[in-house]
Protein backbone atom coordinates (compact mmCIF):
# COMPACT_ATOMS: atom_id res chain seq x y z
CA UNK A 1 0.00 0.00 0.00
CA UNK A 2 2.85 2.35 0.81
CA UNK A 3 4.86 1.55 -1.95
CA UNK A 4 1.88 2.11 -4.01
CA UNK A 5 1.12 5.62 -2.06
CA UNK A 6 4.49 6.76 -2.91
CA UNK A 7 4.99 5.77 -6.48
CA UNK A 8 1.96 7.64 -7.47
CA UNK A 9 3.91 9.95 -5.87
CA UNK A 10 7.30 9.64 -7.90
CA UNK A 11 4.83 9.49 -10.90
CA UNK A 12 2.99 12.89 -9.80
CA UNK A 13 6.94 14.54 -9.21
CA UNK A 14 8.17 13.62 -12.73
CA UNK A 15 4.90 14.51 -14.25
CA UNK A 16 5.48 18.32 -12.84
CA UNK A 17 9.16 17.87 -13.64
CA UNK A 18 8.58 16.66 -17.25
CA UNK A 19 5.81 19.56 -17.76
CA UNK A 20 8.22 22.16 -15.71
CA UNK A 21 11.04 21.21 -18.11
CA UNK A 22 8.80 21.99 -21.56
CA UNK A 23 9.33 25.64 -20.56
CA UNK A 24 13.36 25.32 -20.64
CA UNK A 25 12.49 23.04 -23.28
CA UNK A 26 10.31 25.53 -25.67
CA UNK A 27 13.56 28.04 -25.28
CA UNK A 28 16.04 26.22 -26.93
CA UNK A 29 13.83 25.31 -29.50
CA UNK A 30 12.71 28.58 -30.29
CA UNK A 31 16.60 29.67 -30.38
CA UNK A 32 17.14 26.16 -32.40
CA UNK A 33 14.34 26.38 -34.90
CA UNK A 34 15.32 30.48 -35.96
CA UNK A 35 19.11 29.62 -36.13
CA UNK A 36 19.00 26.82 -38.61
CA UNK A 37 15.91 28.30 -40.35
CA UNK A 38 18.35 31.30 -40.97
CA UNK A 39 21.15 29.86 -42.15
CA UNK A 40 23.21 32.37 -40.10
CA UNK A 41 26.96 32.42 -40.67
CA UNK A 42 28.88 35.37 -39.31
CA UNK A 43 29.72 36.86 -42.72
CA UNK A 44 26.57 36.88 -43.98
CA UNK A 45 25.27 37.92 -40.23
CA UNK A 46 26.91 40.59 -40.57
CA UNK A 47 25.81 41.76 -44.53
CA UNK A 48 21.92 40.97 -43.54
CA UNK A 49 22.50 43.08 -40.32
CA UNK A 50 24.52 46.22 -41.75
CA UNK A 51 22.79 45.78 -45.30
CA UNK A 52 20.90 48.69 -46.03
CA UNK A 53 18.95 47.35 -49.43
CA UNK A 54 16.15 44.90 -48.97
CA UNK A 55 15.43 43.63 -52.64
CA UNK A 56 13.98 40.32 -52.45
CA UNK A 57 13.74 40.17 -56.07
CA UNK A 58 17.31 40.84 -56.22
CA UNK A 59 18.07 38.36 -53.95
CA UNK A 60 19.65 41.20 -51.67
CA UNK A 61 18.88 41.31 -47.95
CA UNK A 62 19.78 43.70 -45.38
CA UNK A 63 17.74 44.72 -42.85
CA UNK A 64 19.10 47.94 -41.63
CA UNK A 65 16.65 49.99 -42.41
CA UNK A 66 14.21 47.63 -39.96
CA UNK A 67 16.30 47.59 -37.18
CA UNK A 68 16.29 51.61 -37.65
CA UNK A 69 12.68 51.35 -37.68
CA UNK A 70 12.42 49.19 -34.69
CA UNK A 71 14.64 50.79 -32.58
CA UNK A 72 13.29 54.37 -33.69
CA UNK A 73 9.23 53.24 -33.19
CA UNK A 74 10.55 51.87 -29.36
CA UNK A 75 12.44 54.99 -28.42
CA UNK A 76 9.51 57.07 -29.67
CA UNK A 77 7.18 54.76 -27.56
CA UNK A 78 9.83 54.81 -24.30
CA UNK A 79 10.00 58.68 -24.82
CA UNK A 80 6.03 59.19 -24.63
CA UNK A 81 4.86 56.02 -22.65
CA UNK A 82 7.02 56.07 -20.07
CA UNK A 83 6.23 59.63 -18.45
CA UNK A 84 2.79 59.24 -18.92
CA UNK A 85 3.14 55.55 -17.09
CA UNK A 86 5.16 56.89 -14.28
CA UNK A 87 2.21 59.54 -13.58
CA UNK A 88 0.03 56.86 -13.75
CA UNK A 89 2.01 54.56 -11.74
CA UNK A 90 2.91 57.72 -8.54
CA UNK A 91 -0.94 58.34 -9.19
CA UNK A 92 -1.93 54.85 -8.09
CA UNK A 93 0.24 54.31 -5.62
CA UNK A 94 0.55 57.89 -3.89
CA UNK A 95 -1.69 60.79 -4.82
CA UNK A 96 -4.97 58.42 -5.91
CA UNK A 97 -8.24 58.50 -3.15
CA UNK A 98 -8.48 54.92 -2.04
CA UNK A 99 -11.98 54.38 -3.85
CA UNK A 100 -10.43 55.11 -7.00
CA UNK A 101 -7.69 53.21 -6.97
CA UNK A 102 -9.08 49.77 -8.07
CA UNK A 103 -11.13 51.05 -10.60
CA UNK A 104 -8.50 53.25 -12.33
CA UNK A 105 -5.98 49.98 -12.17
CA UNK A 106 -8.78 48.05 -14.13
CA UNK A 107 -9.41 51.09 -16.42
CA UNK A 108 -5.51 51.06 -17.28
CA UNK A 109 -5.24 47.71 -17.68
CA UNK A 110 -8.23 47.22 -20.34
CA UNK A 111 -5.71 49.13 -22.16
CA UNK A 112 -3.58 45.73 -22.49
CA UNK A 113 -6.65 43.76 -23.00
CA UNK A 114 -7.17 45.72 -25.94
CA UNK A 115 -6.13 42.87 -28.78
CA UNK A 116 -3.39 44.61 -31.22
CA UNK A 117 -5.44 44.61 -34.32
CA UNK A 118 -7.86 46.71 -32.92
CA UNK A 119 -5.15 49.23 -31.80
CA UNK A 120 -4.52 48.84 -35.20
CA UNK A 121 -7.37 49.23 -37.13
CA UNK A 122 -8.03 52.42 -34.76
CA UNK A 123 -4.82 54.05 -35.84
CA UNK A 124 -5.21 53.31 -39.05
CA UNK A 125 -8.53 55.17 -39.43
CA UNK A 126 -8.67 57.73 -36.30
CA UNK A 127 -5.47 57.94 -34.99
CA UNK A 128 -3.67 58.72 -38.07
CA UNK A 129 -5.58 60.75 -39.97
CA UNK A 130 -5.79 63.23 -36.72
CA UNK A 131 -2.17 63.21 -36.82
CA UNK A 132 -1.70 64.14 -39.95
CA UNK A 133 -4.18 66.94 -40.71
CA UNK A 134 -3.85 68.36 -36.62
CA UNK A 135 -0.58 67.43 -35.21
CA UNK A 136 2.30 66.78 -37.44
CA UNK A 137 1.46 70.15 -39.49
CA UNK A 138 1.71 72.16 -35.82
CA UNK A 139 5.00 70.23 -35.21
CA UNK A 140 6.35 71.23 -38.53
CA UNK A 141 5.03 74.90 -38.26
CA UNK A 142 6.91 75.05 -34.88
CA UNK A 143 9.90 72.80 -34.95
CA UNK A 144 10.48 72.66 -38.36
CA UNK A 145 14.06 73.90 -37.91
CA UNK A 146 14.40 69.96 -36.34
CA UNK A 147 15.41 67.58 -39.10
CA UNK A 148 13.63 64.73 -37.74
CA UNK A 149 10.08 67.17 -38.40
CA UNK A 150 11.22 68.13 -42.01
CA UNK A 151 9.82 66.20 -45.07
CA UNK A 152 6.49 65.33 -46.45
CA UNK A 153 4.05 64.20 -44.47
CA UNK A 154 2.47 60.84 -43.99
CA UNK A 155 -0.34 59.31 -42.16
CA UNK A 156 1.35 56.07 -41.90
CA UNK A 157 4.90 57.07 -40.55
CA UNK A 158 7.71 56.08 -37.72
CA UNK A 159 5.78 58.76 -35.26
CA UNK A 160 2.74 57.22 -36.20
CA UNK A 161 3.82 53.77 -35.27
CA UNK A 162 5.79 55.05 -32.35
CA UNK A 163 2.58 56.92 -30.59
CA UNK A 164 0.95 53.72 -31.18
CA UNK A 165 3.38 51.58 -29.42
CA UNK A 166 3.45 54.23 -26.62
CA UNK A 167 0.02 53.04 -25.55
CA UNK A 168 0.58 50.19 -26.06
CA UNK A 169 3.23 50.15 -23.48
CA UNK A 170 1.33 52.34 -20.77
CA UNK A 171 -0.34 49.22 -18.76
CA UNK A 172 2.71 47.19 -18.69
CA UNK A 173 5.12 49.84 -17.59
CA UNK A 174 2.46 51.41 -15.43
CA UNK A 175 1.18 48.30 -13.74
CA UNK A 176 5.16 47.06 -12.43
CA UNK A 177 6.41 50.47 -11.61
CA UNK A 178 3.46 50.97 -9.52
CA UNK A 179 4.19 47.80 -7.79
CA UNK A 180 7.85 49.16 -7.10
CA UNK A 181 6.91 52.11 -5.60
CA UNK A 182 4.07 50.10 -3.27
CA UNK A 183 7.17 48.21 -2.06
CA UNK A 184 8.74 51.51 -0.86
CA UNK A 185 8.47 50.93 2.83
CA UNK A 186 6.67 54.14 4.46
CA UNK A 187 9.29 54.73 6.58
CA UNK A 188 11.20 56.32 3.87
CA UNK A 189 8.21 58.72 2.96
CA UNK A 190 8.11 59.54 6.70
CA UNK A 191 11.84 60.12 7.06
CA UNK A 192 11.02 63.33 4.10
CA UNK A 193 7.96 64.59 5.03
CA UNK A 194 10.14 65.12 8.46
CA UNK A 195 12.40 66.87 6.85
CA UNK A 196 9.88 69.41 5.55
CA UNK A 197 9.50 67.84 1.84
CA UNK A 198 6.85 68.55 -0.18
CA UNK A 199 4.69 65.93 -1.49
CA UNK A 200 6.15 66.29 -4.65
CA UNK A 201 9.58 66.32 -3.08
CA UNK A 202 9.14 63.42 -1.29
CA UNK A 203 7.55 61.28 -4.32
CA UNK A 204 11.33 62.12 -6.12
CA UNK A 205 13.35 62.26 -3.15
CA UNK A 206 12.28 59.28 -0.98
CA UNK A 207 10.13 56.97 -3.77
CA UNK A 208 10.89 57.20 -6.93
CA UNK A 209 14.75 57.03 -6.00
CA UNK A 210 14.27 54.06 -4.00
CA UNK A 211 11.91 52.18 -6.59
CA UNK A 212 14.49 52.90 -9.14
CA UNK A 213 15.76 49.34 -10.37
CA UNK A 214 11.63 48.03 -10.26
CA UNK A 215 11.28 51.36 -12.43
CA UNK A 216 14.36 51.02 -14.99
CA UNK A 217 12.72 46.86 -14.94
CA UNK A 218 9.19 48.20 -15.95
CA UNK A 219 11.16 50.70 -18.73
CA UNK A 220 12.94 47.09 -20.15
CA UNK A 221 9.72 45.18 -20.37
CA UNK A 222 8.07 47.90 -22.23
CA UNK A 223 11.08 48.31 -24.69
CA UNK A 224 10.84 44.48 -25.55
CA UNK A 225 6.74 44.57 -25.87
CA UNK A 226 7.17 47.94 -28.33
CA UNK A 227 10.28 46.03 -30.15
CA UNK A 228 7.93 42.86 -30.72
CA UNK A 229 5.08 44.49 -31.07
CA UNK A 230 3.66 43.15 -34.63
CA UNK A 231 0.20 43.68 -36.20
CA UNK A 232 -0.28 47.48 -34.69
CA UNK A 233 2.50 48.56 -35.98
CA UNK A 234 2.54 46.74 -39.57
CA UNK A 235 -1.05 48.22 -40.02
CA UNK A 236 0.24 52.52 -39.33
CA UNK A 237 4.17 52.51 -40.37
CA UNK A 238 4.04 52.40 -43.77
CA UNK A 239 6.09 49.04 -44.26
CA UNK A 240 8.96 51.04 -46.49
CA UNK A 241 12.42 50.06 -46.36
CA UNK A 242 13.77 53.62 -46.13
CA UNK A 243 16.43 55.11 -43.22
CA UNK A 244 15.12 58.44 -43.35
CA UNK A 245 15.53 61.29 -40.78
CA UNK A 246 12.08 62.52 -40.49
CA UNK A 247 9.43 60.50 -38.32
CA UNK A 248 6.96 61.69 -40.67
CA UNK A 249 8.51 59.60 -42.96
CA UNK A 250 6.67 55.68 -43.45
CA UNK A 251 9.43 53.20 -42.46
CA UNK A 252 9.49 49.28 -41.24
CA UNK A 253 10.06 46.95 -38.76
CA UNK A 254 11.44 43.75 -38.20
CA UNK A 255 8.41 42.44 -36.94
CA UNK A 256 5.97 44.08 -39.71
CA UNK A 257 8.34 43.19 -41.92
CA UNK A 258 7.97 39.27 -41.03
CA UNK A 259 4.29 39.67 -40.79
CA UNK A 260 4.10 41.86 -44.20
CA UNK A 261 5.83 39.62 -46.23
CA UNK A 262 6.45 36.06 -45.27
CA UNK A 263 3.16 35.11 -46.97
CA UNK A 264 4.51 36.31 -50.17
CA UNK A 265 8.49 34.71 -49.67
CA UNK A 266 8.07 31.57 -52.19
CA UNK A 267 12.22 30.90 -52.08
CA UNK A 268 13.59 29.25 -49.09
CA UNK A 269 16.46 32.64 -48.95
CA UNK A 270 13.65 35.01 -48.83
CA UNK A 271 12.06 33.08 -46.11
CA UNK A 272 15.71 32.44 -44.55
CA UNK A 273 16.09 35.80 -44.31
CA UNK A 274 12.54 36.37 -42.81
CA UNK A 275 13.41 34.04 -39.98
CA UNK A 276 16.65 35.60 -39.42
CA UNK A 277 15.20 38.90 -39.13
CA UNK A 278 12.62 37.23 -36.72
CA UNK A 279 15.68 35.54 -35.28
CA UNK A 280 17.35 39.22 -34.38
CA UNK A 281 14.36 40.11 -33.19
CA UNK A 282 14.08 37.25 -31.03
CA UNK A 283 17.81 38.05 -29.40
CA UNK A 284 16.90 41.35 -28.77
CA UNK A 285 13.56 41.21 -26.54
CA UNK A 286 15.06 38.06 -25.04
CA UNK A 287 18.02 39.92 -23.86
CA UNK A 288 15.85 43.47 -22.67
CA UNK A 289 13.70 40.40 -20.90
CA UNK A 290 16.56 39.11 -19.25
CA UNK A 291 17.59 42.50 -17.98
CA UNK A 292 14.15 43.32 -16.81
CA UNK A 293 13.21 39.65 -14.59
CA UNK A 294 16.87 40.14 -12.60
CA UNK A 295 15.92 43.35 -11.71
CA UNK A 296 12.51 42.39 -10.78
CA UNK A 297 13.29 38.81 -9.39
CA UNK A 298 16.21 40.77 -7.41
CA UNK A 299 13.88 43.39 -5.45
CA UNK A 300 11.68 40.84 -5.20
CA UNK A 301 14.20 38.95 -3.02
CA UNK A 302 15.35 42.13 -1.40
CA UNK A 303 11.08 42.46 -0.36
CA UNK A 304 11.08 38.88 0.97
CA UNK A 305 14.36 39.55 3.04
CA UNK A 306 13.04 42.49 4.43
CA UNK A 307 9.68 40.90 5.47
CA UNK A 308 11.79 38.34 8.10
CA UNK A 309 13.53 41.24 9.68
CA UNK B 1 11.21 81.04 -2.27
CA UNK B 2 9.09 79.17 -0.50
CA UNK B 3 5.93 80.26 -2.86
CA UNK B 4 8.57 78.60 -5.31
CA UNK B 5 8.00 75.41 -3.96
CA UNK B 6 4.83 75.14 -2.89
CA UNK B 7 3.50 76.02 -6.86
CA UNK B 8 6.33 73.03 -7.99
CA UNK B 9 4.45 71.25 -5.89
CA UNK B 10 1.44 71.47 -6.82
CA UNK B 11 2.79 71.20 -10.62
CA UNK B 12 4.21 68.25 -10.58
CA UNK B 13 1.54 66.55 -8.89
CA UNK B 14 -1.22 67.61 -11.12
CA UNK B 15 0.99 66.48 -13.84
CA UNK B 16 0.45 62.74 -12.20
CA UNK B 17 -3.39 63.28 -12.50
CA UNK B 18 -3.08 64.49 -16.61
CA UNK B 19 -1.07 61.73 -17.04
CA UNK B 20 -4.15 59.56 -15.59
CA UNK B 21 -6.46 61.65 -18.13
CA UNK B 22 -4.00 61.00 -21.02
CA UNK B 23 -3.63 57.13 -20.47
CA UNK B 24 -7.61 56.77 -20.69
CA UNK B 25 -8.01 58.78 -23.67
CA UNK B 26 -6.64 56.12 -26.05
CA UNK B 27 -9.39 53.84 -24.71
CA UNK B 28 -12.17 55.78 -24.44
CA UNK B 29 -11.71 56.74 -27.89
CA UNK B 30 -10.95 52.90 -29.02
CA UNK B 31 -14.17 51.55 -27.04
CA UNK B 32 -16.10 54.60 -28.79
CA UNK B 33 -15.64 54.12 -32.62
CA UNK B 34 -15.40 50.48 -32.09
CA UNK B 35 -18.85 50.87 -30.79
CA UNK B 36 -19.73 53.12 -33.15
CA UNK B 37 -18.57 51.94 -36.29
CA UNK B 38 -18.83 48.33 -35.40
CA UNK B 39 -22.11 47.96 -33.46
CA UNK B 40 -24.41 48.58 -36.32
CA UNK B 41 -22.87 45.80 -38.58
CA UNK B 42 -23.35 43.11 -35.64
CA UNK B 43 -26.87 41.13 -37.41
CA UNK B 44 -27.86 37.37 -37.68
CA UNK B 45 -25.83 37.54 -40.93
CA UNK B 46 -22.35 38.80 -39.55
CA UNK B 47 -22.82 35.46 -37.43
CA UNK B 48 -24.13 33.00 -40.34
CA UNK B 49 -22.92 33.82 -43.34
CA UNK B 50 -19.57 33.72 -45.18
CA UNK B 51 -17.71 37.01 -45.84
CA UNK B 52 -18.96 39.16 -49.31
CA UNK B 53 -17.32 39.77 -52.35
CA UNK B 54 -16.18 43.63 -52.13
CA UNK B 55 -18.64 44.95 -54.72
CA UNK B 56 -21.00 47.46 -52.79
CA UNK B 57 -24.07 46.07 -51.38
CA UNK B 58 -23.43 42.47 -51.26
CA UNK B 59 -24.00 40.94 -47.86
CA UNK B 60 -22.30 38.52 -45.88
CA UNK B 61 -21.13 37.62 -42.01
CA UNK B 62 -18.05 36.42 -40.83
CA UNK B 63 -19.60 33.41 -39.70
CA UNK B 64 -16.39 31.28 -40.67
CA UNK B 65 -14.56 33.62 -38.82
CA UNK B 66 -15.78 33.17 -35.69
CA UNK B 67 -15.72 29.55 -35.89
CA UNK B 68 -12.28 29.25 -37.17
CA UNK B 69 -11.08 31.71 -33.94
CA UNK B 70 -13.28 29.33 -31.85
CA UNK B 71 -11.70 26.32 -32.93
CA UNK B 72 -7.93 27.67 -32.93
CA UNK B 73 -8.39 28.99 -28.96
CA UNK B 74 -10.34 25.73 -28.08
CA UNK B 75 -7.22 23.63 -29.61
CA UNK B 76 -4.93 26.38 -28.30
CA UNK B 77 -6.11 25.99 -24.54
CA UNK B 78 -5.81 22.26 -25.43
CA UNK B 79 -2.07 22.67 -25.48
CA UNK B 80 -1.52 25.84 -23.37
CA UNK B 81 -3.56 24.91 -20.53
CA UNK B 82 -2.19 21.11 -19.39
CA UNK B 83 1.26 22.41 -19.98
CA UNK B 84 0.64 25.76 -18.31
CA UNK B 85 -1.27 23.92 -15.24
CA UNK B 86 1.56 21.53 -14.76
CA UNK B 87 4.33 23.15 -15.19
CA UNK B 88 3.13 25.84 -12.68
CA UNK B 89 2.70 23.13 -10.11
CA UNK B 90 6.23 22.31 -10.68
CA UNK B 91 7.89 25.83 -10.54
CA UNK B 92 5.05 26.23 -7.14
CA UNK B 93 5.16 22.75 -5.46
CA UNK B 94 8.20 21.11 -6.29
CA UNK B 95 10.23 23.71 -7.83
CA UNK B 96 12.23 25.46 -4.47
CA UNK B 97 15.79 24.42 -6.19
CA UNK B 98 18.06 25.81 -9.29
CA UNK B 99 16.32 24.33 -11.49
CA UNK B 100 12.89 25.19 -10.62
CA UNK B 101 14.39 29.14 -10.17
CA UNK B 102 15.64 28.98 -14.07
CA UNK B 103 11.87 27.69 -15.00
CA UNK B 104 10.37 30.57 -13.21
CA UNK B 105 12.33 32.88 -14.61
CA UNK B 106 12.61 31.25 -17.94
CA UNK B 107 8.64 31.38 -17.92
CA UNK B 108 8.97 35.18 -17.40
CA UNK B 109 10.94 35.71 -19.75
CA UNK B 110 9.23 33.83 -22.37
CA UNK B 111 5.70 35.82 -21.36
CA UNK B 112 7.54 38.77 -23.29
CA UNK B 113 8.65 37.14 -26.28
CA UNK B 114 7.39 38.68 -29.69
CA UNK B 115 4.20 36.78 -30.64
CA UNK B 116 5.23 36.75 -34.03
CA UNK B 117 8.38 34.45 -33.61
CA UNK B 118 6.03 31.98 -32.19
CA UNK B 119 4.26 32.18 -35.35
CA UNK B 120 7.55 31.45 -36.99
CA UNK B 121 8.08 28.83 -34.46
CA UNK B 122 4.49 27.20 -35.72
CA UNK B 123 5.14 28.07 -39.50
CA UNK B 124 8.85 26.01 -39.65
CA UNK B 125 7.89 23.35 -37.75
CA UNK B 126 3.91 22.38 -39.06
CA UNK B 127 3.67 24.79 -42.04
CA UNK B 128 6.04 22.66 -44.71
CA UNK B 129 4.83 18.76 -43.57
CA UNK B 130 1.52 19.66 -44.38
CA UNK B 131 1.97 21.79 -47.38
CA UNK B 132 -0.09 24.87 -46.51
CA UNK B 133 -0.96 26.63 -42.98
CA UNK B 134 -3.14 24.82 -41.48
CA UNK B 135 -5.69 24.94 -38.38
CA UNK B 136 -3.39 22.94 -36.77
CA UNK B 137 -0.47 25.04 -37.32
CA UNK B 138 -2.41 27.72 -35.45
CA UNK B 139 -3.54 26.17 -32.80
CA UNK B 140 -0.26 25.57 -31.91
CA UNK B 141 1.41 28.74 -32.14
CA UNK B 142 -1.02 30.15 -30.01
CA UNK B 143 -0.66 26.71 -27.57
CA UNK B 144 3.33 27.74 -27.49
CA UNK B 145 2.09 31.46 -26.39
CA UNK B 146 -0.42 30.12 -23.49
CA UNK B 147 2.16 27.43 -22.18
CA UNK B 148 4.34 30.38 -20.30
CA UNK B 149 0.99 32.80 -19.02
CA UNK B 150 -0.82 29.83 -17.78
CA UNK B 151 2.27 28.79 -16.53
CA UNK B 152 3.75 31.33 -14.47
CA UNK B 153 -0.28 32.86 -13.58
CA UNK B 154 -0.54 29.65 -12.09
CA UNK B 155 2.67 29.23 -10.06
CA UNK B 156 1.76 32.63 -8.26
CA UNK B 157 -1.80 31.53 -7.29
CA UNK B 158 -0.61 28.52 -5.63
CA UNK B 159 2.22 30.64 -4.17
CA UNK B 160 -0.96 32.59 -2.49
CA UNK B 161 -1.81 29.37 -0.68
CA UNK B 162 -0.59 29.49 3.09
CA UNK B 163 1.91 26.86 4.05
CA UNK B 164 -0.37 25.76 6.67
CA UNK B 165 -2.56 24.10 4.22
CA UNK B 166 0.54 21.95 2.97
CA UNK B 167 1.69 21.14 6.35
CA UNK B 168 -1.86 20.38 7.48
CA UNK B 169 -2.18 17.79 5.01
CA UNK B 170 1.06 16.20 5.41
CA UNK B 171 0.20 16.24 8.92
CA UNK B 172 -2.82 13.78 7.86
CA UNK B 173 -0.46 11.49 6.16
CA UNK B 174 -1.64 12.99 2.14
CA UNK B 175 1.11 12.36 0.22
CA UNK B 176 3.06 14.65 -1.79
CA UNK B 177 1.13 14.87 -4.65
CA UNK B 178 -2.65 14.52 -3.57
CA UNK B 179 -1.76 17.52 -1.20
CA UNK B 180 -0.29 19.65 -4.65
CA UNK B 181 -3.88 18.86 -5.96
CA UNK B 182 -5.47 20.34 -2.77
CA UNK B 183 -3.16 23.59 -3.06
CA UNK B 184 -4.66 23.75 -6.50
CA UNK B 185 -8.15 23.13 -5.20
CA UNK B 186 -7.34 26.35 -2.62
CA UNK B 187 -5.88 28.45 -5.10
CA UNK B 188 -8.96 27.81 -8.30
CA UNK B 189 -9.91 31.48 -8.70
CA UNK B 190 -6.17 32.58 -9.00
CA UNK B 191 -5.96 29.33 -11.24
CA UNK B 192 -8.84 30.21 -13.37
CA UNK B 193 -8.33 34.05 -13.68
CA UNK B 194 -4.69 32.58 -15.41
CA UNK B 195 -5.96 30.25 -17.48
CA UNK B 196 -9.10 33.07 -18.44
CA UNK B 197 -6.11 35.89 -19.55
CA UNK B 198 -3.98 33.72 -21.52
CA UNK B 199 -7.13 32.76 -22.99
CA UNK B 200 -8.15 36.62 -23.88
CA UNK B 201 -4.90 36.96 -24.51
CA UNK B 202 -4.49 34.35 -27.60
CA UNK B 203 -8.27 35.46 -28.61
CA UNK B 204 -6.50 38.84 -29.83
CA UNK B 205 -3.59 37.16 -31.72
CA UNK B 206 -2.95 38.10 -34.96
CA UNK B 207 0.56 38.32 -36.16
CA UNK B 208 1.71 34.06 -35.16
CA UNK B 209 -1.82 33.40 -37.29
CA UNK B 210 -0.77 35.22 -40.67
CA UNK B 211 2.39 32.80 -40.75
CA UNK B 212 0.42 29.24 -39.30
CA UNK B 213 -3.05 29.50 -39.82
CA UNK B 214 -3.31 31.59 -43.11
CA UNK B 215 -6.88 32.45 -43.97
CA UNK B 216 -9.63 31.47 -45.79
CA UNK B 217 -12.78 32.45 -47.05
CA UNK B 218 -14.99 29.34 -46.43
CA UNK B 219 -15.99 27.41 -43.51
CA UNK B 220 -13.65 24.79 -40.99
CA UNK B 221 -12.92 22.08 -43.49
CA UNK B 222 -10.68 20.20 -41.59
CA UNK B 223 -7.12 20.55 -39.35
CA UNK B 224 -4.56 20.27 -42.14
CA UNK B 225 -6.06 23.25 -44.42
CA UNK B 226 -6.01 26.85 -43.95
CA UNK B 227 -8.91 28.45 -41.14
CA UNK B 228 -10.08 31.65 -41.15
CA UNK B 229 -10.00 33.99 -37.73
CA UNK B 230 -11.30 37.13 -36.73
CA UNK B 231 -8.18 38.87 -36.06
CA UNK B 232 -6.48 37.92 -39.59
CA UNK B 233 -9.96 39.17 -40.90
CA UNK B 234 -9.50 42.65 -39.10
CA UNK B 235 -6.63 43.45 -40.32
CA UNK B 236 -7.28 41.82 -44.07
CA UNK B 237 -10.44 43.64 -44.10
CA UNK B 238 -9.40 46.74 -42.15
CA UNK B 239 -6.18 47.22 -44.80
CA UNK B 240 -8.65 47.19 -48.08
CA UNK B 241 -9.85 49.96 -49.68
CA UNK B 242 -13.40 48.04 -50.01
CA UNK B 243 -16.19 49.80 -47.81
CA UNK B 244 -18.25 46.66 -47.04
CA UNK B 245 -15.19 44.85 -45.72
CA UNK B 246 -13.55 47.86 -44.11
CA UNK B 247 -17.13 47.93 -41.91
CA UNK B 248 -17.06 44.28 -41.74
CA UNK B 249 -13.44 44.50 -39.86
CA UNK B 250 -14.94 47.38 -37.45
CA UNK B 251 -18.03 44.88 -37.21
CA UNK B 252 -15.09 42.36 -36.03
CA UNK B 253 -13.15 44.48 -33.89
CA UNK B 254 -16.34 44.97 -31.66
CA UNK B 255 -16.82 41.64 -31.27
CA UNK B 256 -13.88 40.74 -30.71
CA UNK B 257 -13.46 43.32 -28.09
CA UNK B 258 -16.79 42.69 -26.49
CA UNK B 259 -15.68 39.15 -25.78
CA UNK B 260 -12.07 40.34 -24.45
CA UNK B 261 -13.69 42.80 -21.72
CA UNK B 262 -16.19 39.55 -20.65
CA UNK B 263 -13.49 37.82 -20.10
CA UNK B 264 -11.40 40.48 -18.29
CA UNK B 265 -14.81 41.43 -16.46
CA UNK B 266 -15.05 38.10 -15.03
CA UNK B 267 -11.79 37.44 -13.95
CA UNK B 268 -12.51 40.76 -11.67
CA UNK B 269 -15.48 39.44 -10.45
CA UNK B 270 -13.63 36.35 -9.90
CA UNK B 271 -10.98 37.79 -8.25
CA UNK B 272 -13.38 40.37 -6.30
CA UNK B 273 -10.77 43.04 -6.38
CA UNK B 274 -7.70 41.36 -5.98
CA UNK B 275 -5.59 42.50 -8.71
CA UNK B 276 -4.62 39.41 -11.07
CA UNK B 277 -0.36 38.62 -11.94
CA UNK B 278 0.14 41.35 -14.54
CA UNK B 279 2.63 40.23 -16.84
Amino acid sequence: MGARRSRADAFFKTLAFVFGSSIVALTLVFFYVLTTGSSLTIKSGFAFILGSEWNPLGNVYGVLPMIYGSVVTSAIALLIGVPISLGVAVFLSELSPRRLKSPISFIVELLAAVPSVVYGLWGVFILAPLLRVYAYPFLQAHFGFLPIFQGYIYGASILTAGIVLAIMIIPIVSSISRDALLAVPDSQREAAYALGATKSETIRISVLSYARSGILASIFLGLGRAFGETIAVTMVVGNTPLISGSLFSPGYTLASLIANEFTEATTTTYISALVEAGLVLLCVVFLTNIVARYLISRLVRSREAASYL
Amino acid sequence: MKFWRFLMDKVLISLAFVSVIIAIIPLASILYFVTVRGAPTINLDFFTRLPPTPEPGAVGGLGNAIQGTLILVGLAACIGLPFGLLSGIYISEYGRNFFGRSVRFLGDVLIGNPSIVAGILGFTLLVPPLHSTSAMAGAFALGVIMIPIVSITTAEALRTVPNSVREASAALGIRKWRTSLLVVANAKSGVATGALLATARVLGETAPLILTAGISSLWFSGLNRPIASLTYYIFYYGTSPFKNWVSLAWGAAFFLIVMVIGINLAVRLLTRGRRPYAY
